[in-house]
């Protein structure tokens, strides 16, 4: 019953192997080689004694192909088959494989070049060690399909007989190691599947909540439904004298939602066993005055806030209030939206097991590391001390960026020494221990000439946080467009208190103000006559290039994409026949430009269905597994969708979330998955990240294109139906 | 008093609290954790299996009431022959994003299909609406089905 289901032969490190002669600082080798005659060629590359290669896949994987499309680009430069490939996820270790993380959409940017040049140190070592063994100039030397050529005399090796000796060579400097013109690349650019999916067809144990290690124990942890409370006292000893129940621990919490909370965590060899009992926990909780918080005072402090000043600017630029003075229209207009949940499928799951001062952890983790900072600090043990262990993830979108369950874990494993621990989450655990994508408001105002052109853009932006910061995930950046193209601008905020731990939802912070922005200037640009891609172009051409967090925007880049949709979908704005409507929105966020155009139509129950969606996106120069970016453009936009349209609102009361599951929290169902055209834009910039981008403009397109359908504006979020039938 | 019941073909005997739901009989009593655990009351369909040839939800049924009853995981749903093609045709057009929903997708696509052969829209629509994909891969969902059942993609 206790029978080990995911080999734990397969994640646990290896010493070094036969014939290694480890490159970089390699102190853990991909895995554990079956042979010992296989050979370690940089910390990514394996050689196998039959010619096929191991290629080590770093990061965390969410369903957003990462585990597929790095070692594609070390494959490329190696220059091997696709079909001789087999990939390894790697253990933990930023130190020797650079950053794990997923979050950002930064995969791509960061790792373009040195995932590459990894790739080609490797091929480069092998060309040389071919070259020594045959006498000849390497420069002579080709590569292809795992073999390296001479196309002088017909000679030609393969990796695997080439390996040893190319593993005693020094690597070559990464920097200036050749690398392929795009115009060569074989595997880049092409459709690859997912590596995982005829395991995941198979069923085949892959997700952390798989993993099962011999003598485990579940855990269930119950904390306090009120974020923050701390425990007083509970029925412990009632619990463990429940049938089947091996353990009743008090974690003892450092009152840090991204660390630990108080709670009481259940062991039983059975989850369903352990998660029953705490029907009959009875536990007094100390929350304070934190029970004063709910979404209904929100609302209320929300709108008294809007009704006055501002604490503080965001950004003030120009003379906003000389250019309402002299408006010849003015156009105003409250945005709000929700709290919202992650809701992965895949529930928060961490297995730990701490054994002779040391533990080892099996965690489903966007970021890893960070979660090992926070066990090292909570528990006061060495990093060091910590071996981290990805497994595959059942979603992401954000919520495991946080690394709560990693904790709680650890902190259970280490009251059990010897004894491994799945800590797993019910979904209503999942739903209401979450850190929620903040809800926020905004009150807009835009100033317009007699000509129509928007000369002024006021927004009081109220959202939480305290100190004059913003929390997490709760900010509005000084560079948000149209800010830093249109000349008089202020962006100014408030700030609520709240005890909702909020997180980073895909697309953080542009999946919402993307909606309040691009609707509102949706409004502007029909008070100034025409359509909103006309008042986009308008505003860039104002400015060529705009600095932006990390890099630069780039107008050009942003009027091709506007370009391409309109031209895609026969944009001649938005009215459509009765009922129907066609809305268009334009949002930069993540490196990536994305203009995306909606059809929908409204019942006259208020029913709302999207008739088709339009995309056209440019993240540069390469596409670089088009499959899978199809696949990311078109779950993100369904994910959008179901934001706005599915009912998706977080709701507070008494300090406590009241949503639980999928019926008081709806998913989007495959009968709502609308038909979707998506184009790419090439342009001359590096390739960037596509997990996130395409979701912002999906949601202004949508209620864009109601207004077009219906006359009326959605300010808030969700849409429901009486919004359209009043 | 052990509750016996087939799995895949081979007959299981079970010891054990009889309302546990046959999700965790199959993942923890069976080591077979192929079925998975989504929402825990019947809303997100991860956890499809097939009880004499029906799609259920296996949270929602306890192991008393699978006693004498055949059930089909996705561990073996490709051997009969609409699994094999809703499998092969899965694996065609790379449906799976992060992968945790697609078991019981695909143990509710068989069942449609075995049930259906050639199935419209709307037949679709019906027998996958209960089957949550967070990713969204529902795009790739409903044209692999069409692909199996040979009505185009």
């Amino acid at each position: 019953m206790s029978a080990p289901v995911l080999s734990r032969r397969l994640f646990l490190s290896a010493s070094v192997m036969a014939g290694g002669g480890l490159l970089f600082d390699m102190a853990i080798p991909i895995a554990q080689a079956a042979d010992a005659s296989a050979v370690m060629l940089t910390a990514f590359v394996r050689i196998m004694p039959d010619n096929s290669v191991t290629i080590g896949a770093k990061n965390p994987e969410i369903g957003q192909g990462i585990k597929t499309m790095l070692p594609m680009l070390i494959a490329e430069e190696l220059d091997v088959a696709w079909a001789q490939v087999r990939i390894e996820q790697t253990v933990v270790q930023e130190s020797l494989y650079g950053p794990q993380v997923a979050g950002g959409s930064r995969a791509t940017p960061v790792n373009w070049l040195p995932m590459r040049r990894a790739g080609a140190a490797a091929r480069s070592m092998l060309v040389t060690a071919a070259a020594q063994l045959w006498g000849v100039d390497p420069a002579r030397l080709t590569t292809g399909e795992g073999s390296v050529k001479d196309p002088a005399t017909g000679k030609s090796a393969t990796y695997a007989s080439l390996a040893a000796s190319a593993a005693a060579l020094p690597v070559p400097d990464l920097e200036t190691v050749p690398l392929k013109a795009p115009e060569r690349f074989r595997i880049i650019g092409t459709p690859i599947k997912g590596v995982d999916t005829p395991a995941i067809v198979a069923g085949t144990p892959l997700f952390g909540i798989d993993l099962v290690l011999p003598g485990m124990l579940y855990a269930v942890l119950e904390t306090c439904p009120v974020f923050g409370g701390t425990i007083k006292s509970a029925n412990f000893d009632a619990i463990r004298a429940m049938p089947g129940i091996a353990h009743v621990l008090t974690i003892k919490g450092n009152g840090q939602a991204e660390s630990l909370f108080d709670g009481i965590a259940i062991l039983s060899e059975s989850w369903w066993t352990a998660n029953k009992a705490r029907d009959a926990l009875k536990i007094v909780w100390d929350t304070g005055t934190l029970t004063d918080f709910s979404s209904a005072g929100y609302e209320k402090a929300a709108s008294e806030r809007l009704a006055g000043k501002a604490e503080t600017d965001i950004v003030r630029a120009g003379d906003v209030d000389a250019r309402f003075s002299a408006a010849a229209k003015t156009v105003r207009a409250d945005y709000s939206y929700p709290f919202l949940a992650h809701a992965p499928l895949e529930p928060q799951n961490c297995t730990a097991l701490f054994k002779d001062g040391a533990l080892e952890i099996w965690a489903p983790s966007q970021a890893p590391e960070s979660g090992r900072k926070l066990v090292s600090t909570a528990l006061n043990l060495p990093p060091e001390k910590i071996t981290l262990r990805l497994t595959r993830i059942g979603g992401g979108f954000g919520r495991r960026l946080m690394n709560e369950y990693m904790v709680a874990a650890a902190a259970i494993a280490a009251q059990v020494p010897g004894i491994p621990v799945k800590l797993l989450y019910s979904r209503r655990d999942d739903m209401r221990r979450d850190f929620y994508r903040p809800a926020g408001w905004h009150g807009f105002s835009a100033a317009l000439d007699a000509k129509g052109q928007m000369t002024a853009l006021r927004d009081h932006f109220v959202t939480f946080g305290k100190d004059g910061k913003a929390a997490r995930a709760a900010e509005l950046g000084a560079t948000e467009l149209p800010a830093g193209l249109l000349p008089d601008i202020l962006l100014e905020q408030s700030l609520l208190a709240t005890n909702m731990p909020t997180g980073w939802l895909r697309a953080p912070g542009s999946n919402a103000l993307a909606f309040a922005f691009q609707a509102f200037l949706d409004e502007v640009a029909e008070a100034g006559g025409k359509t909103l891609p006309d008042l986009l172009r308008e505003l860039l051409s104002l400015k060529a290039e705009v600095p932006m967090g990390r890099g630069t925007f780039t107008s050009a880049r942003a009027i091709a994409v506007i370009d391409k949709v309109c031209a895609m979908a026969g944009w001649k704005g938005g009215k459509g026949a009765k009922g129907s409507g066609r809305g268009f929105a334009f949002y930069f966020s993540h490196a990536g430009y994305f203009a995306e155009i909606v059809d929908a139509s409204v019942a006259t129950d208020g029913s709302v269905t999207i008739d088709k969606v339009w995309v056209a996106g440019d993240v540069g120069s390469q596409i670089i597994n088009p499959l899978n970016a199809l696949h990311q453009v078109q779950g993100s936009v369904i994910e959008g969708i179901g934001q706005a349209l599915s009912g998706q609102k977080i709701v507070q009361t008494g300090g406590a979330v009241d949503q639980g599951n999928f019926d008081d929290y709806p998913l989007l169902r495959m009968p709502d998955a609308p038909e979707m055209d998506v184009a790419f834009v090439t342009s001359e910039y590096p390739p960037t990240g596509l997990g996130e981008p395409a979701l912002p403009p999906v949601i202004p397109a949508l209620v864009n294109a109601i207004y077009a359908a219906t006359g009326k504006r959605i300010r808030t979020l969700p849409i429901t139906a009486d919004m359209l039938t009043a | 008093m052990a509750i016996s019941f087939t799995v895949n073909g081979s007959q299981r005997d079970v010891a054990g609290d009889p309302d546990k739901p046959l999700l965790w009989v199959l993942r923890e009593d069976l080591a077979m954790p192929g079925t998975k655990f989504g929402c825990g009351v019947g809303l997100c369909g991860a956890c499809t299996v097939h009880l004499d040839g029906a799609p259920i939800r296996s949270c929602q049924t306890t192991l008393r009431d699978v006693a004498g009853a055949r059930i089909t995981t996705i561990e073996a749903v490709a051997q009969t022959p609409v699994g094999k093609r809703i499998t092969q045709s899965w694996i065609a057009l790379d449906v799976p994003q992060c992968g945790y929903c697609q078991a019981g997708q695909i143990m509710s696509a068989t069942a449609l299909l075995t049930q259906t052969p050639k199935p419209t829209d709307d037949d679709i629509d019906a027998a996958m609406a209960g089957n949550l994909c967070r990713c969204s891969t529902y795009l790739r969902i409903r044209a692999a089905i069409k692909a199996a059942a040979g009505t185009g993609a």
